[in-house]
């Protein structure tokens, strides 16, 4: 059975969405880096689809190329995270405002 | 050798340039050496050029001699060149013989000062400048040169700068030519807008055009006139000139007597036609001669700093030539400029002479029968005196016998008046001051009493060269009966009249009474002095104490100072005052500070955007993006 096009579209968005709430609103950086991989693969998945609808390869391509991407910032980013967290002793980004002057 | 002309200011560049960068790793005797001859070899090749001038032709007089266009912009064109007529020629011959002398002079006078390669360097530079002023050919090169004498006579008045009162002479100097200069300048522009050159021969061409009594003739030689009132220290501008006696002696000698305080003086007989156009201007020009003359001659005589006398004595002199220019005797004037740069430098290498051998001091009152101690010191000062007074045959006679004549024919039965008074002041300060320096009883310090000595001779030498020209030089000028004389015909090239002028010729028994009426006010001076500060010592206590508001007045100089003090310069200060605190500091530095503020208040509120915190620039990525898509997308 073929999932219609809007549907696999609207979990995308509805995964996007859910994923950009949590980036904004936890404060738990390991949390933040989970939802960005959330948000990445609502990305996927709407590729998919439309190489689905379109019958075409070139949106599968591009997953690999995000998950590639993914992979290696999420390495740099549980990197950071280990590094701050020495520093700090904290994953919490309230504690982490050292961007102002 | 006459095209070479322009190289008789580049010696004592040259001086100047070897002496100021290198001076004070050359001996004393190099310095000395380097600034004598490099003025020595510009008044040689002066008498060359003038030796050679007067054998050429008529018709190719006078010469000018182009080194270079300086600025040539549209229709202004400025050069650098030479103009070899006689008048230059005079000045040149002055100029660079006097100041050879002095520099002379002042290796001995110098000796033992330790700023001696600065000393000559300045002179040098001086004699540069002055050279450039007299050999111009053009308004503007003789404005460089005319500023140029500013700046050393600043330099030198100032040259002993540790001193308070040095300093602030200078200053004083600087400032009140400052406000001539102004005036100069303004003269050059007008002569620029109306006649469309700065060329004198060029402007004295075109200024023949112009009916007698134009007003922009008139105002032309108004502004250049103020303009020569600075420069040659006349009212209202004289203040400087008593107050320059703060620099060395053989300085006072060289600019502020024989060069470079008649800079006015030459700067309107070479604007004579101009001048000659201007009817006001030169009954301006003789009421300020006249004026000053008188004025000046008065303040000399409570003088006791013996080199202040001679300065009053100065002023009062110029105030003599320019009553000659201002009544049309142009030649008369630059003829009394002469004979004055040889008796007047004399003096005033006399007075460096007297205060050498009393150890420094200059104030008459400690001093008195130095006659015996200083022989040769002594009569070349009594030639200078006595040509200074007008005595026959020393060279002031021939001269202000002149001048004296031309102001009563020429002129008004007043000037002549008023010349004639001066004249008997002048015989009579004079005298006194002769009489207190190497007369009577000696006032000398004790502890210098028995260290008297007579100068060196390097200094003497130059004092009996001078000697023997104030002595002679009013020669050239002589006979002065009917009209005419060799100096008169000698400059006539460079003097231009107005069309109207004519060679008045009066009796031979007028001007000879002329000259025995003059000789005898003089006379009558020096018996005055004689009275009052050889037989009877008590007369001018008696004098002070019984006219005391008027003793007062004249030995605090009018309170002139003072006046200009309370008039223009403490309104200044105050103005300048309101500019600083009122003006500077509240609304410019508030126009810049405040802006400066409002940057900062704007940011203070901005800054508070910058949370720090990840989210709320995640946040605004978010919004950002959406509002981008949006957009795109067409909502």
């Amino acid at each position: 059975m073929v999932v219609p096009l809007p549907y696999i579209l609207g979990l995308s968005v509805a995964l996007f969405a859910l994923g950009a709430i949590g980036v904004l609103i936890r404060r738990n950086i390991l949390i933040i880096l989970m939802c960005l991989e959330m948000m990445l693969n609502a990305v996927n998945l709407a590729f998919i689809g439309f190489a689905d609808y379109f019958k075409a390869v070139d949106g599968q391509m591009f997953v690999f190329f995000v998950l590639t991407v993914a992979a290696a910032e999420v390495a740099v980013g549980l990197a950071l995270v280990v590094a701050i967290f020495r520093q700090r002793a904290t994953v919490y980004v309230d504690d982490l405002n050292i961007l102002k002057w | 050798m006459i095209k070479y002309a322009w190289l008789i200011p580049v010696f004592p560049l040259v001086g100047f340039i070897i002496n100021g960068l290198m001076g004070k790793r050359l001996s004393k005797t190099a310095v000395g050496t380097i600034g004598a001859t490099m003025v020595g070899a510009s008044f040689a090749l002066t008498v060359a050029i003038f030796l050679e001038y007067l054998k050429l032709p008529v018709d190719a007089r006078p010469v000018e001699i182009p080194v270079y266009t300086w600025i040539a912009s549209g229709s202004f064109k400025a050069s650098v060149a030479f103009l070899v007529d006689p008048l230059s020629l005079v000045m040149l011959l002055v100029v660079s013989g006097i100041s050879f002398l002095i520099h002379i002079y002042s290796i001995g006078y110098m000796h033992d000062d330790p700023g001696f390669p600065r000393f000559f360097a300045y002179l040098n530079f001086f004699v540069f400048f002055m050279l450039t002023l007299v050999g111009a050919n053009n308004f503007l090169m003789m404005f460089v040169g005319w500023e140029g004498v500013g700046l050393c006579s600043y330099l030198l008045i100032g040259f002993w700068y540790e001193k308070q009162s040095a300093s602030d002479a200078g200053k004083k100097a600087f400032v009140v030519n400052r406000i001539g200069d102004f005036g100069f300048l303004l003269g050059i522009f007008l002569i620029f807008w109306t006649f469309g050159t700065i060329n004198f021969r060029e402007v004295f061409a075109l200024a023949a055009k112009y009916p007698v009594g134009s007003g922009i003739i008139t105002a032309i030689t108004l502004f250049l006139f103020v303009g020569a009132t600075g420069k040659s220290a006349q009212i209202p501008l004289y203040t400087w000139l008593p107050d320059a006696m703060e620099g060395p002696t053989p300085v006072s000698a060289l600019i502020h007597a024989a060069t470079m305080v008649t800079a006015g003086v030459y700067m309107v007989a070479r604007c004579s036609a101009l001048f000659t156009l201007a009817p006001i201007s030169m009954m301006v020009v003789a009421i300020i001669g006249a004026l000053t003359a008188i004025f000046a001659a008065s303040m000399g005589m409570c003088q006791f700093d013996i080199k202040r006398v001679l300065a009053y004595s100065t002023v009062s002199q110029l105030g003599y030539m320019f009553l000659a220019c201002g009544v049309g005797a142009f030649t008369a004037g630059i003829f009394h400029l002469m004979t004055h740069a040889f008796f007047k430098a004399l003096l005033f290498l006399g007075a460096g002479s007297i205060s050498h051998s009393v150890g420094g001091e200059l104030d008459m009152r400690k001093m008195g029968d130095l006659k015996k101690h200083i022989p040769t010191t002594y009569w070349t000062f009594m030639v200078a005196t006595l040509a200074l007074c007008g005595i026959f045959p020393f060279a002031g006679f021939f001269s202000k016998d002149e001048i004296l004549f031309h102001s009563l024919v020429d002129g008004h039965l007043m000037y002549w008046g008023i010349a004639t008074a001066a004249a008997f002041i002048t015989a009579f300060y004079m005298f006194r001051a002769v009489f207190m320096v190497f007369y009577g009883e000696s006032r000398v310090d004790p502890h210098v009493a028995h260290h008297i000595h007579e100068s060196p001779k390097i200094m003497l030498i130059p004092l009996m060269i001078l000697a023997i020209g104030s002595a002679t030089v009013g020669f050239v000028g002589f006979p002065i009966i009917k009209g005419a004389h060799k100096f008169k015909e000698f400059l006539a090239p460079s003097i231009i009249y107005s069309a109207g002028h004519h060679e008045a010729h009066y009796s031979i028994s007028f001007e000879v009474g002329l000259m025995l009426f003059s000789m005898a006010v003089a006379v009558a001076g020096i018996i005055t002095a004689y009275r009052m500060y050889i037989k009877d010592t008590d007369i001018p206590n008696k004098l002070a104490e019984k006219y005391k508001i008027a003793y007062d007045l004249i030995f605090h100089k009018y309170y002139v100072d003072e006046i200009y003090d309370m008039a223009v310069v403490e309104p200044i200060k105050e103005s300048s005052n309101f500019l600083w605190q009122g003006v500077d500091v509240k609304v410019v530095d508030g126009a810049v500070n405040g802006s400066a503020g409002l940057v900062a208040w704007l940011s203070s509120h901005f800054r508070k955007l910058e949370t720090g915190f990840l989210q709320n620039y995640a946040l605004a990525i978010v919004l950002g993006v959406a509002l981008i898509v949006g957009y795109f997308v067409g909502l």
